[in-house]
């Protein structure tokens, strides 16, 4: 018997346990998963709660639902990965051994990292809107606020979903014009890339749409500190920004189990090889999702693609053959835009975000870098088809590798 | 792309400002490229953040992020952008002779 271990029953490691247990034969192999929580967070749909879209019972369901009987589920904390040993200690006192390993753990934000934020201002005047508890607390804080200054920062990349800020700059947008205040609320977003996006002409395109908009836009700013008494957000330059709410998209970094196996970068991060997604250091351990310190997006979209390739590669590392270098960076990403429309963007490591349309059997086409109703429906059936088939590993009319066709230079 | 005389050598700069060819890169070359990016002096701290960037180039084949570089380095990310105003893994990737990190803000 050999056994399988999956660590983290997120996005990532609930969609390798379904399509792995499809696949692997029951009396050679024994499966596996950990996670320390019962609950599984659709996270796309924390961007909708602040705006009162969603709230907390639309984005949680038990992990239990989402995998498969004949996997073996572990609900403990992981306290230490040793790759040498093979062997993984929980903090239930288990000590699992294992044949293969992988590592699916995400990535998590931490306000601690930027001096002033964490304090008593936490959840008060500044925000996420990267955990439930954040955006819940936001939702209910818009409600009763009177208006005035809304700064919106990513501190530093890599963040998980890295338009999320963007989105939500565009439905805070919306939604004070719905709520008859846009005239009474200044948006600001503050942002350490060179524009609006990592990529030029996504950055170009979507600059346009802040200025539209009317969002004001502060690039090439490095968040170092904020001071909470005088809502002050101060740059490592010495630059200041002046806010009445802070959303912030907090440092993102790798589980705290990583660093404490040794097996992360600086920011805990497992290190991948860019194709094949085995752990660059380990034989029999591949990592996926937002654990990896692969340049691909951290999104579900990208979780997605990786597992159809690991399927594959885990069947070949099984049987001895060498690994296809099948992943290319895909990211596949739903734009909210506000007014009920949105854009979509479909790129990967070499080509970068481009206009035209995506063709998509049975829904499509969207259309790629232009707002369209369409879009939106795009965005918002998104929770179904994650809880209903991406989950589950089923089939989805959609390739992993990216497709040039429809898209226009 | 353009070749500027620097210390007595032609260098060749990609069109972002960064060295094609990392070797051909000492001091002299340091000190002329980073008058031209408003850093006038280099003393000791600059040079030693230049060459643990330089070392970490030639290991990994791309240079360190800001986390990278205070972690391993052991300076703060306050003299980091003292040193290096306005995003110093950037601009010391330039004064350094070597490529734009990836991924650098
Ligand atoms: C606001 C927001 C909006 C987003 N919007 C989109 C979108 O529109 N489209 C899209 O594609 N993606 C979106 N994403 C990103 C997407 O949610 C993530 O990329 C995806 O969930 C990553 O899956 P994962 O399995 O790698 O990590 P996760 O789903 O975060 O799972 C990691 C799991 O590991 C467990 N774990 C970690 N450490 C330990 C430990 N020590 N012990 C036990 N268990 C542990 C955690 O409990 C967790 O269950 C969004 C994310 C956010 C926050």
């Amino acid at each position: 018997m050999k056994r399988l271990l999956i660590l983290g029953a997120g996005t990532a490691g609930t969609m390798m346990a379904n399509k792995l247990h499809a696949v692997l034969e029951p009396k050679d192999w024994e499966i596996t998963i950990v996670d320390e929580d019962e609950t599984h967070y659709y996270q796309p749909g924390f961007l909708f709660i602040p705006f009162g879209i969603y709230q907390k019972r639309d984005v949680i369901k038990p992990k239990r639902n989402f995998l498969p009987s004949g996997v073996n589920v572990e609900f403990a904390g992981i306290d230490l990965i040793e790759p040498d040993a093979q062997k993984v200690s929980l903090n239930n006192g288990k000590k699992l051994s294992y044949d293969y390993l992988i590592v699916a753990t995400g990535c998590g934000i931490h306000p601690e990292e930027t001096e002033g934020m964490s304090g008593d201002a936490w959840h008060e005047t500044i925000f996420d809107f990267y955990t439930v508890e954040g955006a819940t607390a936001l939702a209910r804080f818009f409600k009763t606020w009177e208006g005035g200054n809304l700064v919106i920062n990513p501190v530093e990349m890599p963040i998980k979903c890295p338009v999320a800020p963007l989105e939500f700059a565009f439905l805070a947008d919306w939604w004070f014009t719905e709520q008859g205040k846009r005239d009474k609320v200044e948006i600001h977003y503050v942002t350490p890339l060179p524009g609006a996006f990592t990529k030029p002409i996504a950055s170009d395109k979507l600059g346009d749409f802040l200025d539209r908009k009317n969002i004001h836009l502060t690039s090439e700013f490095a968040t170092g500190s904020v001071d909470p008494d005088k809502k002050k957000l101060i740059s490592w330059d010495g630059d200041e920004i002046d806010y009445d709410v802070l959303v912030t998209v907090p440092t993102n970094a790798g589980s705290a189990v990583i660093e404490r196996s040794g097996m992360g970068d600086e920011l805990n991060f497992v290190p991948t090889e860019k194709h094949t997604l085995k752990a660059k250091n380990y034989e029999n351990v591949f990592v996926l999702g937002d654990a990896t310190n692969l340049p691909s997006s951290k999104a579900g979209s990208v979780a997605h693609f990786q597992a159809d390739i690991l399927t594959e590669n885990f069947l070949r590392a099984i049987d001895g053959l060498p690994l296809h270098e099948g992943f290319d960076g895909h990211a596949n990403c739903f734009i909210e835009s506000g007014f009920g429309k949105g854009l979509l963007i479909d790129f990967n490591y070499d080509v970068e975000p481009l206009p035209g349309k995506f063709p998509l059997p049975g829904a499509g086409p969207f259309s790629l870098l232009e707002e369209s109703k369409i879009n939106h429906y795009g965005k918002m059936m998104f929770r179904w088809v994650y809880w209903h088939l991406l989950l589950r590993g089923a089939e989805l009319p959609i390739e992993p590798q990216m497709n040039l066709y429809g898209k226009v230079r | 792309m353009p070749v500027l005389e620097l210390a007595g050598k032609n260098i060749t700069f990609n069109d972002e400002g960064f060295m094609e060819d990392h070797k051909q890169w000492d001091e002299a070359v340091a000190r002329e490229i980073a008058a031209k990016v408003g850093i006038p002096e280099l003393n000791e701290r600059h040079f030693t953040v230049l060459n643990y960037m330089r070392k970490a180039y030639e290991e990994n084949g791309t240079g360190p992020s800001i986390r990278a570089l205070t972690k391993q380095s052991g300076i703060p990310t306050k003299e980091l952008y003292e040193l290096f105003p306005k995003g110093p893994a950037k601009k010391a990737a330039r004064i350094a002779g070597i490529p734009k990190p990836q991924g650098c803000i």
